[in-house]
This record gives structure tokens, sequence and C-alpha cells, in this order.
């Protein structure tokens, strides 16, 4: 059996990515996608522990992520194509019309 | 305090008819009066639909007094209703029928009965002269909700219950008096009616509060507000509570039944339309105080000083008011100084323990004194006929008559005040002058009231009074005497005021031309003057004539029945000729002419004038009382309310304190003082809040992003290194 | 039982249901918004009355109890928890028979925002319903705060030419207040492990912090009286107010204080109470004849109507601290007398001022001639605010200072009888601005504002039937509890007399 330090590590290394997805890329599309990969990584933890701990509350919460993340995209994604619309680009930073 | 119906035999159930009988001519007049009055009978309609309701109510009390007759002066109590009722407090509508109220129920609906046919035909004029006929049913609606809370007012089987009346009447007598309320005395547009209106309001509310203090002791002291379980409480009760309770309540009656030192509301009352003066202002309503000393008896004979010092503001009013009734010109005034000072007789009657002797004076005076009044008002308005006949005849003819187009009685009256340079005071004796012998019927009616009041034998004011002095004879000699001098001052008065209005020669056109007034109003005076004669017959103070003695044993527990004094009524019977033989000498011998100064001021001088300025009472109550209030309430409204808590405080401390809390915490640079320093203050805090966050806000999602990382990052840590 | 179909809940949120219709309807359709606020709040009264037919006067406490656990972490124990009893039932019906009378009463007088009037009219509703049924010290303080964010922005949007000023006076000081009582009720619910009134009143609390607790829940009541001397905010409140934001500040939001002092202070702090009993009475008493004082010399209707609310609201003060069944339950009583009477003395001005445009007393006079209904509902409803007999000011006034009388002799908690003798010479400070304002208005001669009315058109008109059925109900009120008040002395009475046995229990201590 693997030890569950491998599964850590490797949630670890994906929601860093993540992070620095979300931090560095510009794109909204991309950071998008770098949220979605720390829920996974998230997601990953979870069931490891849970295998761990022999309770299936973490991977009922999986499928709580899972389907928030499903709902997230789905506006995210509506959000995106209008933005697009209307300003012709998906970098984040021309989006600043709310600076105080 | 729930009695059983006590007494069902008979017409007891029938009391709260008293109440309701005038209530339900009320209504009528309230819902139909303006469709009524569009209605050619509308008036006659209005009147008798109130004189209905008012005769029903005599009706039942002639009912209810024959079922308390058969019972022996058993006290019947007819429950209604609870009223308030909370803890010890038990508080309810019982009516109460014994010899006492019933006297004043009969009275009460009987003469009121009497008055409302009168003002049937008196109002239909008056609107007239006034120029504004729809006002005619609301007249009649106040004078059934008068007596509706007159009744409440003797019915009441309680002092709270009675307050309710006593108040209530109160209300009715504000409304009277303001009935012409944009008008004055003399018919012009003035403040003066009204004025009058909330004066007599608020003097009345004095008194009125004096009754509520006696109230609260009573409940909290005695334990009740139901007269028998007072009476039997305040038997065992420290006399230092009981002299407390009667005299406050002393400070109600004086309110009310116009004694010294709240009277001043009684001559002014004279704005509201003459049958209200004989009805509220003579009758009925100003005995309410009297009515109220002979209920708490049993209160007043336990504390000796009490009834002492009631007795004397009787006495001291009676000789006080009768001085003045002598320096009046108005025909109406004189009659309120004289209704003061008879007032007063009763009260200090009433003070010196002989219960019935106030109470006989109570009646025949309501008999007398409303027939004055009665007549006095078809005096006026006979004068007011002759100077509109006069205005016709010259060719002054009102132009303004839109309402009574095409009625042909009403042209008699047109209005015709504003053609006159200055205004007629059809009121004024001075005016008038030998009206007998054109208005033979009130001259006549009026002769009769003036010697029952001026104590005359064998009218009805010179048994009562003279009840009234032989007992003040017996234990009081100072009050005696007030008294004595008090009635020959009345005597006098009335004399003048006879000579001046019914001898001579007219002095005013309009009184040369007066008319006498029709049969709905002469008849009423008729019975009134038959009761003058009569009414002494009540109580003659022979032995087996004390017939309202014995109906009053019932109520009150001891009764002095007094046997005829030939001295004291021959003294006051020789004085009260007197007097008349005196103002015959100055008025009667060489009438007063027109524009003549008053004789009688030529031989005062300055006292005559203090008289006339009725000492000038009004005036000092308004620099001692009047004036410093309105100062003290502008003060405190102006000065300390608005510039000191309003502006001042809420500026100063509340805002400064608020600006110093900003200041100090969160910003230097705030430094406006404006009117709105609040708003600033609390503008500042968020500005200064503001203009720190908005760094912070730079609109790049990725920077809040980063943020929340160093957020999680900072937790995390925390949560690690803990 | 569901949760939405217990009667309180349903009885307080109900308005809530009307919001969510009127954002559906366009800003527009002006006359469909009123329907539709007015028929949410005729169905909220409906259920105001449903309550009160299931609602069991011989039981002294808590009814119809809706209770589950809401904020439960770190120990705090935060419920949502409504409950109704003789305390608080006579205030729900007036609150929600009030509320429709103040809708329909700007039929005419709202013209402008429309939407957003009757949105807030009804969250201001379901706030003052709230305040009333919530049983849970944290619930009731959301509630609370929540009842000033509607009258801000009422009298700040709809008000008159200082509208802003008053607006936001009226919220500092309030606010100012409850920072206080928020506090208070921290510490009672972190000391007491829980929020819930029923569970708190039981606990034992030394005298000097009691005393702490009460002087910052006073200060919050206090302010909302308003007593003397902090009553500064309501002239300007009142006076910049439109008529409805009045009628309901005046008949609802006032009793918030003294409703607080009845719920809150008395019950949980009996020791104190008895102890600032007098000092209470004081104030008040200083209230009534300072209130009556200054009304008379006002110049402007809608001013003299709130300073008289000053001293109106003194007697219910004293009846409160009276501390006896007949003084609270005429303090109670009071309360719905002041709320019926003021209320339709605010809805009288407002009608007055919707056709001449001017409140200055001095303008006015002779107006019986020509609006005779007006002038007759005018003087009885004046005469109410007097208390005269046989109307229902005076049950509530006689009651209170006999109560008053009572609590100061015989070893009573206010010590002495003169508190009780000097507040009643307010009722004859009452006649005197109270005719002074009726016979500038009614009596006299006919005053300019007649023709000022008439060169700007049709004239004064008397009242129509519309402003007739607004006062309808009150005047029935009026004359039903001055002939009759059993029914409600009777609904209050089981409520009032345990608390004063608690209380009487505290004081042989």
């Amino acid at each position: 059996m693997i030890p569950v330090n491998y599964y850590i590590i490797l949630s670890a290394i994906l929601f860093t990515i993540g992070v620095v997805g979300v931090l560095i890329r510009r794109n909204a599309l991309i950071i998008f996608m770098s949220i979605e990969l720390m829920l996974n990584a998230a997601n990953l933890a979870f069931v490891a522990f849970s295998s761990v701990i022999r309770s299936f509350s973490g991977q009922i919460f999986v499928f709580f992520v899972i389907a928030v993340a499903a709902a997230e995209v789905a506006v995210g994604l509506a959000l995106i194509v209008e933005i697009f619309k209307s300003k012709r680009s998906i970098d984040v930073d021309q989006l600043s019309s709310m600076k105080g | 305090m729930h009695f059983a119906q006590e007494a069902s035999t008979g017409f007891f159930f029938l009391a709260p008819w008293l109440v309701f009988a005038p209530l339900v001519g009320l209504l009528i007049n309230l819902i139909f009066g303006q469709w009524f009055m569009k209605q050619p009978w509308g008036e006659n309609a209005v009147g008798i639909v109130a004189s209905l309701a008012s005769g029903a109510a005599f009706v039942v009390s002639i009912l209810l007094t024959s079922s308390l007759s058969a019972n022996h002066g058993e006290v019947a109590r007819w429950y209604l209703a609870d009223w308030i009722q909370i803890g010890e407090l038990r508080l309810d509508w019982t009516f109460r029928i014994d010899s006492l109220s019933s006297i004043m129920m009969l009275v009460i609906s009987g003469v009121g009965t009497l008055i409302h046919i009168y003002a049937i035909g008196y109002m239909r004029e008056d609107v007239r002269f006034k120029n504004d006929v729809g006002r005619f049913p609301r007249f009649f609606i106040y004078l059934n909700l008068f007596i509706a809370m007159m009744m409440i007012l003797v019915a009441g089987d309680s002092y709270m219950m009675l307050f309710v009346g006593w108040e209530g009447v109160g209300l009715c007598s504000f409304l009277l008096i303001g009935f012409w309320y944009e008008l004055d005395l003399l018919g012009r547009t003035s403040w003066s009616n009204s004025n009058a209106a909330v004066k007599a309001f608020v003097v009345n509310r004095i008194g009125d509060f004096g009754f509520l203090i006696a109230g609260f002791i009573m409940f909290w002291a005695l334990g009740s507000f139901q007269f028998d379980e007072v009476f039997e409480a305040a038997e065992g009760a420290a006399p230092g509570v009981i002299l407390a309770i009667t005299l406050l309540m002393l400070v109600g009656v004086a309110g009310k039944s116009a004694q010294i030192p709240l009277y001043v509301w009684l001559p002014d009352a004279m704005a509201g339309p003459t049958p209200v003066s004989a009805l509220i202002h003579a009758a009925t309503m100003v005995t309410a105080g009297v009515y109220l000393i002979t209920r708490s008896a049993e209160l007043y004979t336990l504390v000796p000083q009490a009834q002492y010092i009631v007795a004397l503001t009787g006495a001291i009013t009676a000789l006080f008011a009768a001085t003045i009734a002598v320096g009046q010109y108005d025909i109406k005034k004189v009659l309120a100084y004289s209704t003061i000072s008879q007032l007063g007789f009763m009260v200090a009657a009433v003070g010196m323990g002989a219960f019935v002797a106030g109470m006989f004076h109570l009646v025949t005076h309501a008999f007398f004194k409303a027939l004055l009044f009665l007549s006095a008002g078809s005096v006026i308005l006979g004068v007011e006929r002759g100077h509109h006949h006069l205005a016709h005849a010259s060719g002054h003819h009102g132009s303004k008559h839109g309402k009574n187009k095409g009625k042909k009685k009403e042209q008699r009256h047109e209005p015709v005040h504003e053609e006159e340079g200055e205004h007629f005071d059809a009121g004024d004796m001075r005016n008038m002058g030998g009206m007998r012998k054109t208005m033979p019927i009130t001259y006549w009616v009026y002769l009769i009231g003036a010697l029952a009041l001026a104590g005359i034998v064998p009218f009805a004011g010179f048994w009562s009074k003279d009840e009234i002095l032989l007992d003040a004879s017996l234990h009081y000699p100072l009050i005696y005497w007030m008294l004595t001098v008090a009635a020959f001052l009345t005597a006098f008065y009335m004399g003048r005021q006879i000579w001046m209005v019914f001898f001579g020669e007219p002095r005013h056109e309009a009184a040369a031309h007066a008319e006498e007034s029709p049969g709905v109003m002469t008849i009423p005076l008729m019975v009134l003057a038959a009761l003058s004669v009569l009414g002494g017959a009540l109580n003659l103070p022979f032995e087996g004539f004390h017939n309202l003695g014995h109906w009053l044993e019932y109520t009150l527990r001891e009764v002095e029945s007094l046997s005829f004094n030939a001295p004291v009524a021959g003294i006051a019977t020789v004085l009260a000729v007197v007097a008349i033989y005196a103002s015959w000498l100055i008025y009667g011998r060489s009438p007063l002419r027109a524009g003549e100064v008053d004789p009688l001021k030529k031989r005062l001088g300055s006292v005559f004038t203090a008289l006339q300025n009725k000492w000038y009472i009004d005036e000092l109550y308004h620099a001692v009382v009047v004036t410093p209030y309105m100062k003290i309430s502008q003060f405190l409204a102006d000065v300390i309310d608005w510039r000191f808590w309003h502006d001042w405080f809420h500026e100063n401390v509340i805002v400064g304190t608020y600006n110093w809390i900003s200041h100090i915490g969160l910003n230097r640079y705030a430094d406006q003082r404006g009117i709105d320093a609040a708003a600033n203050g609390l503008a500042t805090v968020t500005q200064w809040l503001s203009v720190t966050l908005r760094q912070i806000q730079n609109g790049f999602v990725r920077s809040y992003a980063l943020s929340v990382l160093l957020g999680v990052v900072l937790i995390v840590g925390y949560l690690i290194l803990r | 039982m569901n949760f939405f179909l217990q009667p309180l809940t349903l009885l307080t949120f109900f308005p809530l249901v009307g919001i969510l219709v009127m954002l559906f309807i366009p800003r527009e359709q002006k006359d469909a918004l009123r329907w539709t606020a007015l028929i949410t709040s005729l169905v909220t009264f409906g259920f105001s009355l449903l309550v009160l037919s299931v609602f069991n006067s011989f039981d002294p406490d808590l009814q119809l109890v809706a209770q589950y656990d809401w904020i439960t972490v770190a120990g705090w124990n935060i419920q949502y928890f409504l409950g109704v009893d003789g305390l608080s039932i006579l205030l729900v019906l007036l609150t929600a028979l009030l509320t429709p009378i103040s809708i329909l009463s700007t039929w005419t007088a709202v013209e402008e925002r429309v939407k957003d009037f009757m949105i807030f009219f009804l969250l201001l509703e379901v706030g003052m319903m709230g305040v009333f049924l919530a049983q849970d010290l944290f619930l009731f303080y959301i509630f609370w705060e929540f009842t000033l964010v509607p009258m801000y922005f009422i009298i700040g949007i709809w008000g008159g030419p200082r509208r802003v000023y008053a607006a936001i006076k009226f919220f500092l000081y309030t606010m100012a207040g409850s920072i206080l009582m928020l506090l208070a009720i921290l510490w009672l619910g972190i000391a007491g492990g829980t929020f819930s009134l029923p569970d708190l009143i039981g606990i034992n609390i030394d005298p000097a912090t009691q005393m702490w607790l009460f002087l910052a829940f006073a200060a919050a009541f206090a302010i909302k009286v308003p007593m003397w001397p902090l009553h500064s905010w309501l002239p300007d409140a009142h006076v910049e107010a439109p008529t409805a934001g009045s009628v309901i500040l005046a008949g609802v939001l006032l009793k918030l204080g003294t409703y607080g002092f009845l719920r809150f202070n008395i019950p949980l702090f009996p020791e104190a109470s008895v102890q600032a009993a007098p000092w209470m009475a004081l104030l008040a008493t200083i209230g009534i004849i300072y209130g009556a004082a200054v009304s008379y010399a006002q110049k402007d209707m809608k001013k003299l109507v709130a300073y008289s609310s000053v001293s109106h609201l003194g007697f219910v003060m004293l009846g409160l601290f009276a501390l006896n069944s007949q003084g609270m339950q005429g303090a109670i009583l009071q309360m719905i007398n002041h709320g019926l009477s003021t209320g339709a003395l605010f809805l009288l001005v407002g009608m007055i001022y919707e056709q001449t445009h001017t409140r200055e007393l001095k303008v006015y006079g002779g107006l019986w001639k020509i609006m005779p209904v007006f002038a007759t509902i005018m003087l009885i409803t004046s005469l109410s605010s007097m208390g005269l007999p046989g109307l229902n000011g005076f049950v509530g006034e006689f009651t209170i200072l006999l109560g008053a009388w009572g609590a100061g002799t015989n070893g009573g908690p206010l010590g002495s009888v003169w508190y009780a003798a000097i507040s009643a010479l307010g009722i004859i400070m009452a006649a005197v601005y109270i005719l002074f304002m009726f016979q500038s208005m009614f009596l006299g001669p006919q005053g300019e504002v007649v023709d000022q009315v008439k060169s700007h058109g049709r004239g004064l008109r008397d009242l129509n039937w519309r402003e007739i059925a607004t006062m309808v109900p009150l005047l029935i009120l009026i004359f039903w509890i001055g002939l009759y008040p059993k029914p409600f002395f009777d609904l209050m009475a089981p409520a009032v007399d345990q608390l004063v046995a608690n209380l009487s229990s505290v004081a042989m201590r």
C-alpha cells in the first residue's frame, strides 16, 4: 500500500501549481483551470485521509466539492463569456473597474 | 364592587335609559340632523327629537322616583357593566337610585326638557341673527349630550363614575360656550367666545385635579371609590386623611360650582347661547358641586374643620359675587354673578351641614334662575328683533342672505351687522328700558323670577334661602351675617335690573320696537314661573311640611328639621324689601335716560368702577397665573429645550464627544464643526477608513488572491507554530 | 410543526411575502404597489387577530412559542425564539393595526418612489413585530437595530426640508444607546450561558452588577422612549418624517422603549428596578410637566404633538416604575392609548397639511365651519389625548396615577406621593395645550390659510371617505377602551400580576 505521505505530497504539489497559476497568469481561463487544480488537490487529500481513517465522510465531501466545482465552472464560464463579449479580452488585469 | 341587582322590583331596570335616552336623541340628530335641516320642517324635527329624548329621561326619572318611593326610599342599584378592574381597583358602571339622586334627576331632566323646548324657539332666531342656520342641530346634539353626562354624574354609584359625568358636563360646557366660536358676545368676529370656552374647560380641570387627588387618597386610604364602602371605611380612618379628601374635593367643587377662587370662568361662560346659560350655567351643571358635597355628607360631617372651610368659602363667594353683580350692565352678566352668589349660598349651606337646605335651594334656584335666564334670553331676542325691525324699516337691507331665500319667516331677520358703525349690544341693560309694555309676558315671568331670587314671601326662593339663613343663624353667626348682606345685595341688584329693563322709557330705538317671543318660548317660561311660585311648598318650615327633608332622610343619615323662626325670616324679608326700595330710589324714581351715567356710579365713584371691572380679579389671574405660565413655557420651549437641549447640548456635548473620540482615534484632519458636525463626524471616520483601505482595493483580482494566500499562510502558520 | 407555519413566525415575516411580490411590480404602477402593501399589511393584521383568537388570556407565560437553536458556537447559545404573552400581545395588535392605517394614509401623500417607500414600510413592520415577539436577547437586539434602518430611510428620503439632519440625529441617538445595551446583552449571554430571556430571568446577579446592567439597558430604552432629557431627537424626527412615518414613530417605535423596560429591565433586574424606581419616576414626572409646558409654546402643530408624546410617555414610565399592578397595567394600556390617539393626531395633522402645506398654528382658525367632520374627529382625538373620562386616555392616565400614588404610600417603591401629585398637574397642562391647538385650528375667526388654499385652486375640503376610513378603527378603539377596557386589561392581567408578584418577592428578600 502506498503510504499516505505520497498522496499528501502530490496534493501539495498540485495545489501549489494551482496557486502559482492563479497568481501569475493573467488569462482568466487559465486562472480558472488553476482553481480547478487546487480543488482537485484538496479532493485528493480528502480521499487519501478518508481511506486512512476509514471513514466515508471525506469521500462525501469530495462529491460536494465536485458538485460545487461544476456549478462554479458553469457560472464562471458564463461570466467569462460575457466579459469577453464586452471587453474583447479575458485578461484579468484589465478588469480593474472596481478599483477604489 | 359587584352588587347584585338590588331592589329589582319596580322600574329600576330603566335606570340606564337615563343616559341612553338622550344619547339616542343625540345619535338621531347627529346622523339625520343635516338631512332634517334640508326639509321645511327640519328645525322642528331636530328640536322635537331632542326634547323627546330629554323628556324620556324625565319620564324615566319619574318612574324611578315612584319605584323608589314604593320601596320606602331603599337605595337601588343597577349594574350595567364593568369598567376598570385591576387588582383591588374595582370600578363599574352601576347606577344608583336613591332619594338624593332622584331629586337631581328630576330637576335635570325636568328643567332640561323645558329648556329644550324653549331652545327650539330661541335657537331658530339666534342662528338667523348670526347667519348660520346649519348650526342648529349641533346645539341640540350638545344639549342631549349634556343631559346624558349630567345623568351619569348624579346617577353614578362611585366617585369615579361621578367623575366621568363631572368632566363630561365640563366638555359640554366647553362646546356650548364655544357654540358661536368665531364671534364675541356682540356677534363680532373675534376669538373671545372660544377663549371663554377654553377658559371654562381649563379652570374646571384645575378643580378636577383636586378631585382626582382626593380620589387617589380615598382609594389608598379607604380602599374603594364606591360611595357606601367609602363612607363605611371613613369612620375608622384617620381624621387627617378625611380632612385632606374633603378639602381637595372642595377644590373640585370650587371649579365646577364656580366658587372662589375658581369662579372666574362662569361670567365668561355667558358667551354661550342663553338656553345654555340657563340649563348648564345656572340650573344644573354648576350645582354638581353642591350635589357632590351632599353626596359626601358622611365624609364632611366627620371633619368639622373642613365643613367650616366649605361654609366660609360659600359665604365669601356669595357676598363677593353679589357685590360684583351690582356693577354689571349686561343683563346676563348680572344673572351670572347672581348665580355664583346663589351657589355660594348653597355651598355655605351644605358646608354648615344643612344639606336639606342646600338641596332645597338648589331645586328652587334651578326653577327661578332658569326662569330668569330664559326670560333674559327672551328680552335679548326681543331687543334684537326690534333692532332688526328698525334696520329693515329704515332700508338697511342685508344683502347676503343666500341660505334662507324664499322663506317668508326669515325675511324679517336679515343680517345688518356690517351696516352699523358700532356694534349694537342687545344684552346691555343701558339699551333697554320700558319693556314691560312691549314684552308683557316676559315682564311678568321675569318679575316672578326676580322676586323669588330676592327672597320675597311666598315665592320659592324665600323658603329655601330662609332655611339656609336660619341654619346659619343657629350655628355660625359670622356666616349668617355675610349671607344676610349677600341677600340684601341680591334683592338690590335684582331691583336695579327690573327697573332698568322694564321700567322707564326705552333708551334705544331697538328696545322701543321690541317684540314679544313666540309661544314655544313663553310657555316653558310660564311653567317655570309657576314652579318658582310654588316650589317653596317642597319643604315648608312647618311641622308636617318637611317633604324634601323626609325624602332626603333616606339618603342622609341625620337631617335637621328646623321650624319657622320669625326673627330670621323677618330680618331677611325686611332687608329684601328695603333693598328693593333702595333700588327704586336710585333707579326707579327717576329712570335712567339714554347716555346717562349710572346713578350708582355717581355716588360710589371708583368703587363702582371696581365692581364693574369685577374687582380686577381676571386681570390679577392673568398677571399671576396665565402670563407667567405662558412665559415659562415659552422660555422652556425656546431657550431650555430648543437652544440648550436641542442645539447646544446636541452639538457640543453629543456631537462634540463623538467628534472628539473620532479625532483622537482616527483622524486629525477633520475639523469641520458645522451644524452637521454629527454627519461630518461619521463621514470622517468612514473617509479615513476608505482612504486607507482603497490602497488595497486596486481592482486586480490577482492581488486579491495574493492577499488571500497571505492570509491563509498566516493562519496555517499560526496553527502550526502555536 | 413546520417552521414557516408557526403563527408567530408567519406573523413576523409575512410582510416579506408582500415585499417579494412588490419586487416584480414595475415602479410606475403605483396603485398596484399601494394595494399590494395594503393587502399584505391587512393580512398581517388578520394573522395578529388569529394569534389573539388562540391566545389564552389566563396564562401568564409565553404562548405560541417558536424556539430553535440558531447560532451555537463557542459556548454561545443563541436561539430563534419567538413568543407572545400578556405584556406584548396588545402591542403586537397595535403594530398590526397601525401599519395598514399608515399605509392608507400615504395613498396620496407619497407620490415619489412609492415602491421603495412601501418596501421600507413593510420591512419596518417585520422589525417591529420581531422586537415585540423575540424572546432571545440576541434576536431582540437584531430586530431592535433592524427597525432603525427602514425608519432612517423613511425620514431621510420622504421627509421634510431638514430630513437628513433629522434622520441622522435619530439614527445616532438610538445607536448610541443601543451599543451600551449590546454590551449588557453580551455580558448576560456569557454569564448566563444563554440568551434566552425566560432562562435568564431566573439567574442571580449581585445588586451592583444589576445596577450597571440596568443602566446599560435603560440607556437604550430611555433614548427610544424618549425620557427627559434624552428627547431632543424626537421633535426633529417627528417634524421631518412623513405622516405615515410619524404615526409609526409615535405609535409603535416609541413603545419599543417602554416595552423594553417592561420586558427586560424590570424582570431581569428586579432589585435594581426597585432601587432605581424613584429616579425613573422623577425623570418621568419631569418629562410629563416639561413636555406639557413645552408643547404649549409650540407654533408648529406637529411639533406640539411631538412634545405631547414626551409628556404622555412620561405617564407610561411613571406607571411602569410604580411597580404595582395598577400602574403597570395602566402603563401598558397607555402605550396602546398613546399609539391610538397620538397616531390619530399625526394622521389628522397630515391630512390637513396635505391640503394646506403649512403647519403654522397661527394661520389657522375657524375651520370647524368648513370641515365639520374633520373637526369632530379631531375633537374626539384631542379629548382622548387629554384624558377625558369615557375615552381611552383617561383609563390609562387614571390607573397610572392611581398606581403611582399607591406606590408612594404604604412603603411602596416610590416612597413619596409627590410624583403622582405633580404628574397629575400634567392633566391640567394637557388640557391647556390640546385645547390651545384645537382652538387655534377650529375655533375663532377664519384663518388666513383658508384664503391661501383658495388662491391655489379648489379651496379646503372636508375629509374624504378614504381619510375617514383610516380614522374609524382608531375612533372605535378610543371609545371602546374608554368605556369598556375590561377585555384589554384581561389580556394583560395574568402576565402583569406574575411580574408584580416576582417583584414583590424580590422586595421582600
